[in-house]
């Protein structure tokens, strides 16, 4: 041991000597992304990006979205300039780019064609008319459904489905000793998790979040509908330990055939007719999402955007990145590359092309959802805020998450559905105040 | 004469020493650097962490940072997660430390007992999941094990045609309590299992001969010759088990409801989701009191064999 | 009726197999991590959970494509060896004067220094982000070695300290007598004895740096990335992925884990209590 461990100082003290010395050159460009697969073909993909500038290097950060979220809003409230390229969704996009913490996306050439871009992405990423962030990619949620299983049991999936008729299939549909489950929904606490899934179904029973004088609504009749819906179906219809299944859970059940229908990203669309990873590659039927007593708010919208913050130390080449990241361009490589299914969904009416919709059968139920949604105006009631699945305070990831927590025990049965409502209610009341609301404009 | 292969701050106290004559305390000098770094680190730190706890401090709205006096405390302790987070604290080092010193040194013991075959390899495979990441031990757990439908756990409940439990639903504290134990054991086994291999064999033989059963040579022998391995093994355990984190993030998430959250996890849940860095702070100081009362506790029990000659 | 000989090898026999049994229980999620990793992403989530399969290297194909598994190795390697080797030169000489040179002071000393340790890293990342930063340290090597020798240190002095408590003074009465010097003391009598102890020590060390996983992850983006983050990259993205997460884990696990192994022997060979002569 000891001869080794001189052995290892003295190596040590050579490569730290040598890695002190390599440091950041000009060209390089540091981009932290998350590590979904349409991220990681970018990461692959872009090796032409390299070579078609030489002088720019990229280096990627790729993580867990929470982790990731956590570590660029620490680095860009703080100014600590560790990435030129930021992946985020909207939520940030909004609240960052209303700081002047993101460079504005000016000036883009026109080759860009930013009017391809579908305009409620670009509204969802824009403050004052000014784009913050480029979308890389943007989803709704949409209704899965296992077409031979309602075949068998002499069912019809209605185009527009609602709650209740999903639920009256689910009883038919399930079989638990054979591990069969009418329906599979997110459980798993979290803003973005459980709680993105239950605001489209609370939204579709008419309730909202908070009131035009942002007081919240737990208490109201139309969340007590709604989570007891929820509750009820999964009790009875769903797998077991749905309070921990996320989407990467429900995708693996559905794949795995033991799902009759799954309500979710539309993105999950490319998964479930991959035959490399799903048995039921075949059998995958694609609907809105439920409605119920109104369609508002009742698909969400979602996207993975670029942006670059003020701090990053390479702008330059940070937007030329981030311009060809989201560009046609990138867009037909992939189709080229790995196949015309792949291609990022949901930002650009050009990838809408016959070739698309016939190679992505997901591909018009996703456009047409894309094109109903209104983040501005996401409920039956009017509500102060932005956002379908969440609402866009800075405040929300807390609140979501803990009110996620409480709906999730109901769901376990370790709490009920009222008490669930009464603490998230006091909770969020409580959170609220702290941040000063309704003071706030 | 000698080469010193000290760092040079050390090199001076050694001269010291030698120039002063035989007996000297080169003490102070000695420990001064590891002090002095120690204070550095703890001060300026902790002063900073005790100076955002007093303030309104946003990351999401910097500039507004006035003095708001101890409402952050406040705040963080009438938090509806406070005392469950508390309790679960204390319920998560008490169990771990529990099951890890007793099942410890029954498997030391179990181990030394007598030669067998291979017993070289099962020491190795006792003391792996020590070497494994917490937060892989915990995925590993959570997906592969645990997970009600395709887990290996789930497999072996139906095998026996029970329905199958759904673990970090119904039994999140356990479960966390399990995972942690998995791999902490072998912390204990390591250092207990050495321990024992220098028990002094003579002695042991002789009670033996004078017709003491394994029992009595156990309890009365090995035992206390184990008192200050298990005082190390307790001091450091409890000090990790405060601050458990990653095990948590990854599996429960602190739920369902605050049924598995601890403080750590607490001061994460309450100030870092929002990024309030004032209540975090006031958090963190919390913690810290809290973790202090119980290491005074634990001083008081053990304490003793710690520091004294044996 | 058994002769002694033949029941203390029944005795033997027992205890073996009881020993087995255990150690294979608690070495089982490890086994089927790697097992897993050898899978498909379909068989991976195949209920019931497959024993028998084809065997597959796509997982470890994929990762190898996709990340510089090497470079994140480096970062580990390099962090976690440099940080143990600072944080003994500090210790030794510190533990060695509260060993021997007590003091009323000892005692509180060592209980502060392990209450260094009570804030959770949680509650303190802002101030260290916010100093980390202004020392242009953020991503660097540096940082996290600093850091990693700061938080271990405690615990290292503790240990070392009470290796060095079970050496009888005569030993060192009997080494000054001959006429060392302080540093002869430590290097020529004390480190030898004491060599099982220290390497115990440092190889819980090396443990703890290379799994920290909060500091890593926090304080590095690219290039100080140590496997801590490789790992984070792989974990709960869209789509199925535990075989890959197996794989990923058993590459970061790998090399402590057989380092452990080989450095566990000769811990157990060396370490001796307190053997006098």
């Amino acid at each position: 041991m000891k001869t080794s461990a001189k052995v290892l100082l003295g190596s040590t003290c050579l490569t730290l000597g040598l890695t002190l010395c390599t440091s950041a050159t000009a060209g390089d460009v540091t981009i932290a992304t998350v590590n979904n697969s349409d991220m990681i073909r970018m990461q692959r993909l872009s090796k032409t990006f390299e070579e078609q500038h030489p002088g720019i290097k990229l280096k990627w950060v790729v993580l867990e979205e929470n982790v990731l979220r956590q570590r660029l809003t620490t680095d860009i409230a703080t100014k600590g300039g560790q990435f030129d390229v930021l992946t985020i969704g909207m939520y940030e996009a909004s609240l960052w780019g209303a700081k002047g913490w993101l460079k504005e996306m000016d000036n883009l050439p026109a080759s860009y064609a930013l009017d391809d871009v579908f305009p409620s992405v670009r509204d969802g990423l824009s403050v004052d008319g000014k784009l913050f962030a480029l979308p890389f990619y943007a989803e709704s949620s949409i209704t899965y459904y296992r077409k031979d299983l309602f075949k068998a049991a002499g069912l019809t999936m209605p185009e527009r489905p609602t709650w209740t008729q999903i639920s009256e299939f689910a009883d038919k549909l399930t079989d638990k000793s054979k591990e069969q489950y009418g329906i599979c929904l997110r459980g798993k606490a979290g803003w973005g998790e459980n709680m993105a899934l239950i605001s489209t179904v609370a939204n579709s029973f008419g309730a909202r979040w908070f009131d035009e004088q942002w007081k919240p609504q737990f208490d109201q009749p139309e969340w007590k509908n709604a989570l007891n819906f929820y509750v009820n179906v999964m009790k009875k219809n769903g797998p077991p330990g749905a309070s921990s299944n996320g989407f990467n859970e429900n995708l693996a059940l559905f794949n795995s055939g033991k799902c009759a229908i799954w309500v979710d990203a539309s993105v999950a669309g490319s998964f479930v007719t991959d035959k490399s990873q799903s048995k039921v590659a075949d059998n995958v039927g694609f609907t809105y999402a439920p409605h119920e007593v109104t369609d508002k708010g009742s698909a969400w919208l979602y996207s993975w955007a670029l942006a670059i913050p003020t701090s990053a130390k390479n702008d330059k080449d940070a937007r030329a990145f981030t311009e060809w990241a989201t560009s046609k361009e990138y867009a037909a490589l992939v189709a080229e590359k790995d196949g015309v299914s792949n291609v990022p969904p949901g930002t650009r009416a050009s990838t809408y092309t016959d070739a698309y919709k016939k190679a992505a059968p997901f591909a018009d139920i996703t456009l047409e959802s894309l094109k109903a949604v209104t983040p501005k105006a996401p409920t039956l009631k009017p509500v102060p805020y932005v956002g379908i699945q969440l609402v866009t305070i800075p405040e929300f990831q807390q609140i979501g998450t803990n009110v996620g927590q409480q709906f999730s025990a109901a769901l376990v049965g370790s709490t009920t559905v009222d008490a669930a409502l009464t603490q998230a209610q006091s909770a969020t009341e409580r959170d609220m105040k702290r941040a000063g609301y309704p003071k706030k404009g | 004469m000698n080469t010193s292969t000290l760092p040079p701050r050390t090199a001076s106290a050694g001269d010291q020493g030698q120039q002063k004559g035989s007996v000297t305390k080169p003490g102070w000098f000695l420990v001064s650097p590891s002090v002095l770094l120690l204070l550095v680190w703890m001060v300026v730190p902790l002063g900073m962490t005790i100076y955002f706890s007093l303030i309104r401090y946003n990351l999401l709205n910097p500039g507004e940072n006035e003095f708001v006096g101890l409402e952050n405390f406040e705040y963080f302790v009438t938090d509806s997660g406070f005392f469950p987070g508390a309790m679960n604290t204390l319920l998560l080092v008490g169990s771990v430390l529990a099951i890890s010193v007793i099942l410890g040194v029954l498997i030391s013991a179990l181990l030394e007992a007598s030669e067998f075959l291979g017993r070289g390899i099962v020491r190795v495979l006792l003391i792996s999941p020590f070497f494994i990441m917490p937060t892989v031990s915990a995925l590993i757990w959570k997906n592969l094990i645990f997970h009600p439908v395709s887990g290996i756990l789930a497999a072996v409940w139906k095998l026996f045609g029970a329905q199958p439990v759904d673990w970090l639903a119904n039994y999140p504290m356990l479960s966390i309590i399990i995972i942690v134990s998995w791999q902490w054991l072998p912390f204990a086994i390591l250092i207990l299992m050495t321990a024992m291999q220098s028990l002094d064999q003579e002695q042991k033989e002789a009670a033996r001969l004078d017709g003491a059963g394994p029992i009595a040579i156990f309890w009365h022998l090995t035992l206390p010759h184990l008192a200050r391995p298990i005082a190390v093994v307790v001091m450091i355990e409890t000090i990790f088990l405060l601050s458990v984190f990653a095990e948590i993030y990854t599996t429960t998430n602190g739920g369902p409801g605050f049924a598995s959250t601890n403080l750590a996890y607490l001061i994460y849940n309450q100030a870092l989701l929002q990024f309030d860095v004032g209540m975090a702070s006031a958090g963190g100081l919390i913690a810290v009191v809290i973790a202090n009362i119980a290491a005074i506790i634990l001083v008081r029990m053990i304490g003793k064999n710690l520091t004294d000659k044996s | 009726m058994m002769t002694l000989k033949q029941s203390r090898r029944l005795q033997s026999v027992l205890l073996g197999t009881l020993s087995w049994v255990i150690a294979a229980l608690i070495f089982f999620p490890i086994f089927w991590m790697v097992l897993t990793s050898f899978k498909t992403e379909i068989d991976a989530f195949a209920t019931p959970p497959q024993f028998i399969f084809t065997p597959t290297l796509e997982n470890y194909l994929h990762i190898q494509e996709r990340s510089d598994y090497f470079h994140f190795a480096w970062n580990s390697v390099l962090i976690s060896f440099s940080a143990t080797i600072l944080c003994l030169l500090i210790s030794v000489p510190a533990a060695y004067s509260m060993a021997f040179f007590e003091t009323k002071r000892t005692k509180s000393t060592l209980l502060w220094m392990l209450s260094t340790k009570m804030l959770p890293p949680v509650g303190v990342l802002m101030p260290i982000y916010l100093l980390a930063k202004s020392f242009g340290l953020l991503d660097s090597r540096i940082a996290l070695i600093v850091i990693y020798t700061l938080i271990n240190l405690p615990i290292v002095v503790w240990m070392i300290y009470t290796y060095f408590k079970d050496i009888p003074g005569e030993i060192l009465e009997a080494s000054r007598l001959d006429g060392a010097s302080t540093r002869q003391e430590i290097f020529k009598v004390l480190i030898p004895i004491c060599k099982g102890g220290l390497a115990s020590t440092a190889l819980l060390s090396l443990i703890l740096c290379w799994n920290e996983a909060f500091w890593s992850l926090n304080l590095t983006s690219s290039n100080a990335a140590p496997l801590t983050a490789l790992i984070a990259s792989y974990s709960s993205p869209e789509g199925l992925f535990w075989a890959k997460l197996s794989a990923v884990s058993t590459l970061a696990c790998a090399p402590i884990l057989i380092f452990g192994w080989i450095s566990q022997k000769q811990l157990v060979r060396g370490l001796s209590f307190g053997a006098v002569k």
